[in-house]
């Protein structure tokens, strides 16, 4: 149930953030990629990633979001705002998209679907019961796989610190005035 | 009903169909740059499915990298989308064609 508004809400907001029938205002679309990523991380929380729903509100809907609608405000694009979209990419863009996510589907239903389950699933179904109770993404067994001495990931955590700091200086050096 | 796996796929690909369908269609550059968004959240929500149906926290470690990662791109990106609008007083791709500024 929870699940169902979760993922219809996220699934119809992306699609608003992409085609809004009403406005091509670019102030809507972030917003309706706020409501996106709330959803989503309500999905999160539906699958026990408890950290990582917290982060996803935190970074995307706080963080990216903000620096987002700091652009647009900068940038000022009424003009842009109102030239009108290309009837025939639309319609291909559609086809071709719609195209990709029914062969996606459709393979997804051969792996998944009832077919080719249902000879597994008495046999899965207690051992999926057994390991779904187990995996909960809470902050302390989320540190404990990142920082963990042997199978962690600590040289990639300070790979990605010093990632941030070349982000950081390289918007420094982008947003600056031209010199001289 | 509880979701399975496959409920959590299929909204994950229609997120990244979407994402993809935006790249495509939309001309103004902060649009697509959202809909890039878009598109690594779908697989973000695949990879934590995966994480909680397989029994491994590995998935989760990765969203956290690529929650980062991406962190890092949208602030470069944007930088950059702001610098050329200093040059060329547009965020349309249609209006972006050469690469000579």
């Amino acid at each position: 149930m929870l699940f169902n508004i979760f993922a219809g809400l996220a699934v119809l907001s992306a699609l608003l953030v992409v085609l809004n029938p009403l406005s091509r205002n670019p102030v809507t679309s972030a917003m309706f990629l706020v409501i996106t990523m709330i959803s989503i991380s309500g999905l999160f929380v539906l699958l026990g990633a408890y950290f990582l729903a917290a982060v996803q509100i935190l970074v995307y809907a706080g963080a990216v979001m903000v620096l987002f609608l700091f652009v647009i405000m900068l940038l000022d694009l009424q003009e842009i705002a109102r030239r009108k979209l290309n009837l025939v990419s639309l319609a291909m863009g559609i086809l071709a998209v719609g195209a990709l996510f029914l062969v996606y589907k459709s393979s997804l239903e051969s792996t998944y679907g009832e077919a080719s389950q249902q000879h597994e699933v008495a046999a899965d179904a207690d051992q999926a019961e057994a390991t779904t109770a187990k995996v909960v993404g809470s902050t302390q067994a989320l540190g404990q796989a990142l920082f963990s001495v042997g199978n962690g990931f600590i040289l990639p955590f300070e790979i990605v610190s010093v990632l941030l700091l070349v982000a950081m200086v390289g918007v420094i050096l982008l947003s600056r005035k031209e010199p001289g | 009903m509880e979701p399975l796996l496959n409920h959590y796929l299929l909204v994950s690909g229609a997120l990244f169909a979407i994402g993809l369908l935006g790249v495509i269609v939309r001309r103004n550059l902060l649009i697509i740059y959202m809909s890039l968004e878009l598109m690594l959240n779908a697989a973000n929500v695949a990879l934590v499915a995966m994480s909680r149906f397989n029994g491994n926290l590995d998935g989760q470690v990765m969203v956290f990298f690529i929650i980062t990662v991406a962190a890092a791109e949208v602030s470069v990106g944007l930088a950059l989308i702001v610098a050329l609008y200093r040059k060329r007083q547009t965020a349309d791709v249609e209006d972006l064609a050469t690469m000579k500024l």
